[in-house]
């Protein structure tokens, strides 16, 4: 079998304003959509209480709201996670200060309180409980510092190993089609307020290391490429690169979106917005490969001249990163 | 052609022969067992344990299938739920006599099922996080101002009998916020004073401002007090945990003031809020010792004003004791318990009590010397007597030691107990998490289907599409997923959900080393080179891109271990492990197989890697070397 039985390479480059553009039109609707609406954080981030309960028959959400409204509760979302029987109560962290340990003390008893209003209303079912989060607003805090200062740190050393490996032109374009690719997952997430949590935080690191190497595999190509031909014209070089690793781009995009695909059918509701997450994640990683990140490299002004700095002979030596010529 | 070198394939046999062998334990599953572990820390389980227990379960007549100790427990296994149950029962009645005052912690537990001699050769199963087992996680914050404070608001009483002990007037100790000021009215005293503090208190640093010292603590106390509050929470965390009957529970410091309690298996967290919750308290009493009151008091008619507790003494036999109901000193103002010896070189426990309790000290000592005091220990609402010393003579300063009647292990065991009783500092709980246990199976189930599928879906598809390039592939795939479980289980790290959407993920990235070379390899055979070559070549220049490839996601995995928090940091852990297993089976392994596979035949006209497009004629872009 061969899919990709490709005569000529195609002409991607002559293409890369059009996508370039639309590219840029999604961009910013994702910045758009993060600077209005914002990202839906989860407790983990904010702070607050989760209690998931599960009823033997189809729960019945109104009169849960009811026995919570009863029990004094004001602020709370009551919602179906995954099946009628399974319900998510979601209580925010009461206005207090750090110091204010008492308050907090409380609010950590908060998942049994609300388990015992649940039962305390008369004909109401008794629900198994399934699980209880509490955290606090110091803790929800760091979390979302250390996150971001995660995101930093992926940033910062992804450009220093690009820096290491390609010359400046090739290193600023992978940045920019992987922030691209980010912003834009988090766009996803802004746009449909879907829940912004932990896992989901992980799949967009993970999609950061992973969507690097496909700019890193192209830019390789085409750097052995300039070195190797003559009389090629930079577009032609980097459609030529393109062409040459798209079957393998697509089969490795492929098999992991299989394994993605897998955990968004299986993996339930816990799974469920990380898999999600890294389904974007990986198409726009091969839309950016191909379409934004090459062509910034052609618009950067990449030559060939970059590459040979010492004219040689056509014949092989093995240069520093130990590349054939 | 080269023959592929020996040591190579030696190396992939070894790597396969340890991975299969630490991955074993995982298949054995869970057998149910009973743990049993003393409730205090004075009652040791020894050998002679475990005759005992064997001894019950025989008069029980329940089958087991070994008993053996581990750590400080006893642990019994059994061949099912049912017999565990009875085991259980059996085993609290009979070494429990007294429900009310349990000696031991009788617990259910899941043990690995795995053979002795892979537990002996140190083969475990991976340690499951209490996302997958079920139980509860609770983030606790000691509050280091609040013990701050306490330790100077001790420290300033201490300074007032210091200086009036000296007779060195002052105008005045007053606490303000992390310092004390003491004022004095003239230099000479000041200076007196400074000298007489920085002997006595060490604690406290001076900083003299005009006519008043100002002291605080001292930065070394406030790192001892630190380290001191949050080793002796935990102590006391690890006492109460104990009456929970926790089979494997994980108390551990986090971060300077933090404490991470972990609790499989129990779903109460009312109740273990409770216990956790609760504080134990010192009290020192009189003995009465009017001539047959004790007996009377052994009758049923308890004298008044008085207290019948009793006495546990070395081989864990009970003398009652009558003690008067009057509280003398209580535990707040005891600061320090530590093991040591005497002037006879006998063990000792040295106790420190603040300026305030050592005066009460002197002055109950001074008044009762002949008479014996009783230090009791009260937990539950239940008090136990520690020990009940004569006293010889009057005790001033605030160090109190007790001797006699102790071997060095109890000295130390009643030291800790002491210490422990109490928390040293307030704590609060800042984050929860209680998983019920089908959610935890359920979240393996979860886990492991997606997992699965995807293997498969991968597997189908490279070696249809590679043919037995693919299978190679999905051969050193396999392996990839073997060594990946064999580490994790070496290394014991918590397995999470999101671990095992991290082994998902890394499945499903590491087949692109594979889809690489075989490509690369492909990309060769179509510019007309041999077969052996092809692969040569293919493989070679291959693996610049792969570790390109995996560099990357590497610096995402280690940012993530760095400073992801909770179940996150089990996502990383199994990132970065994977993508080194995944770059020694995608290169080494897929090689030896590829060798074994080809390696020995001359002359090689094709090989099986799915069929190889040539474009007919070449293009003016495709011109090849």
């Amino acid at each position: 079998m061969e899919f990709f039985r490709i005569r000529k390479d195609i002409p991607f480059m002559r293409y890369a304003p059009v996508f370039n553009v639309i590219s840029l039109i999604i961009f910013v609707l994702a910045v758009f959509f993060l600077a209005t609406r914002g990202l839906n954080f989860s407790m983990e981030f904010t702070g607050g209480t989760l209690v998931e309960v599960r009823y033997e028959q189809a729960a019945n959400t109104a009169a849960m709201r009811t026995a919570l409204v009863d029990a004094g509760y004001t602020e709370f979302v009551v919602q179906n996670f995954g099946s009628p029987e399974d319900v998510l109560i979601r209580l925010p962290l009461k206005d207090m200060t750090e110091e204010d340990a008492a308050a907090d003390q409380n609010m950590a008893r908060q998942g049994e309180a609300v388990l015992a209003a649940l039962t305390a209303q008369p004909d109401a079912a008794t629900p198994e409980l399934r699980r209880v989060e509490f955290v606090g607003a110091q803790v929800g805090r760091e979390m979302a510092e250390s996150g971001a200062l995660a995101l930093l740190v992926v940033v910062i050393g992804i450009m220093i190993y690009l820096a290491f490996r390609f010359e400046w032109r090739f290193g600023l374009a992978a940045i920019l089609a992987n922030m691209h690719d980010i912003i834009i997952v988090m766009g996803f997430f802004a746009f449909f307020q879907w829940e912004f949590s932990l896992p989901v935080l992980a799949a967009v690191l993970a999609v950061m290391g992973y969507s690097v190497n496909e700019s890193v595999i192209i830019f390789d190509r085409v750097r052995e490429t300039f070195k190797k031909t003559r009389g090629m014209e930079t577009p032609q070089i980097l459609n030529h690169a393109i062409t040459r690793t798209i079957s393998r781009t697509i089969i490795t995009h492929g098999s992991t979106q299989f394994m993605v695909l897998s955990m968004l059918i299986f993996g339930g509701e816990a799974l469920h917005y990380f898999a999600l997450a890294l389904t974007i994640g990986i198409c726009f990683n091969v839309y950016s490969a191909v379409l934004v990140s090459s062509p910034i490299v052609m618009w950067l002004g990449v030559s060939r001249e970059q590459f040979i700095k010492h004219p040689k002979p056509q014949d092989a030596t093995r240069t520093a990163d130990g590349a054939c010529v | 052609m080269k023959r592929y070198p020996l040591w190579k394939y030696v190396t992939v046999v070894l790597a396969l022969a340890l991975g299969f062998f630490y991955t074993l334990p995982n298949f054995y599953g869970k057998s149910p067992a009973v743990q049993i572990s003393p409730n205090r820390a004075t009652i040791k389980v020894d050998a002679a344990m475990t005759s005992r227990i064997e001894a019950i379960l025989k008069d029980a007549g329940i089958e087991n299938n070994g008993i053996f100790a581990e750590g400080s427990g006893i642990k019994a296994r059994f061949t099912d739920v049912e017999q565990q149950m009875r085991a259980r029962s059996a085993l609290e009645k009979a070494l429990n006599p007294n429900a009310e005052d349990p000696d031991y912690v009788v617990a259910l537990n899941l043990l690995s099922a795995s053979p002795a001699w892979l537990t002996d050769a140190g083969a475990l199963p991976m340690y499951l996080g209490l996302d997958l087992r079920g139980g509860i996680h609770f983030l606790m914050q000691v509050d280091m101002p609040g013990a701050e404070q306490k330790r100077l608001d001790s420290l300033a009483a201490e300074l007032r009998t210091l200086l009036r002990d000296r007779n060195l007037r002052h105008a005045g100790i007053s606490p303000t916020g992390k310092t004390i000021a003491i004022a004095f009215r003239d230099g000479d005293t000041q200076q007196q004073a400074r000298a007489l503090i920085e002997r006595n208190i060490p604690d406290l640093s001076l900083v003299v401002e005009g006519e008043t010292l100002v002291a605080s603590l001292s930065a070394e106390a406030t790192a001892s007090l630190a380290k001191n509050s949050v080793q002796q929470n935990i102590n006391t965390l690890h006492n109460r945990i104990n009456e929970l009957g926790v089979a494997e529970p994980v108390i551990a410091q986090q971060g300077a003031s933090r404490i991470v309690v972990q609790l499989p298996g129990i779903q109460d967290t009312a109740k273990a809020k409770d216990i956790l919750g609760r504080t134990a308290t010192l009290e020192i009493r009189l003995v009465d010792e009017t001539p047959g009151a004790l007996e009377k008091a052994l009758r049923g008619e308890i004298p008044f004003n008085t207290e019948l507790f009793y006495e546990r003494d070395r081989s864990g036999g009970e003398y009652p004791i009558l003690l008067k109901k009057q509280v003398e000193l209580t535990g707040e103002h005891l600061t320090d318990a530590q093991p040591g010896f005497d002037e006879n070189g006998q063990p000792a426990v040295h106790l420190g009590f603040n300026s305030t309790g050592a005066r009460i000290f002197r002055d109950v000592s001074r008044e009762n010397i002949g008479k014996r005091m009783a230090i009791l220990l009260f937990e539950k609402g239940r008090g136990e007597v520690v020990t009940a010393p004569v006293i010889r003579d009057e005790i001033g300063g605030g160090r109190v030691q007790i001797s006699g009647r102790m071997t060095s292990i109890e000295a130390s065991d009643v030291a800790l107990l002491l210490r422990s009783g109490s928390l040293a500092a307030p704590m609060e709980i800042i984050e929860e998490r209680t998983i019920g246990p089908s959610q935890g199976a359920e979240n393996i189930k979860k886990g492991f289907n997606s997992a699965l599928w995807g293997f498969v879906a991968i597997v189908a598809f490279m070696c249809l599409y590679y043919l037995l390039f693919g299978v190679i592939s999905a051969m050193a795939l396999s392996a990839n997923v073997l060594f990946l479980i064999a580490l994790l289980s070496i290394l014991q790290a918590t397995l999470t959900l999101p671990g095992i959407a991290a082994i998902a993920l890394t499945i499903g990235m590491a087949i692109d080393a594979n889809v690489l070379i075989n490509e690369r390899i492909r990309e060769e055979l179509r510019a007309g080179m041999p077969p052996h070559s092809a692969i040569t070549a293919g493989y070679e220049r291959a693996f610049d891109t792969i570790l390109d490839a995996n560099i990357t996601t590497m610096i995402a995995g280690l940012a993530l271990l760095i400073f992801g928090v909770g179940p996150v940091r089990g996502f990383a852990v199994v990132l970065c492990i994977g993508i080194l297993t995944s770059i020694f089976s995608a290169v080494v392994v897929s090689r030896v197989l590829v060798e074994l596979a080809y390696g020995r035949k001359k002359k090689l006209v094709s090989i099986a890697i799915g069929q190889i497009w040539k474009p007919e004629a070449d293009t003016a872009t495709g011109k090849k070397k």
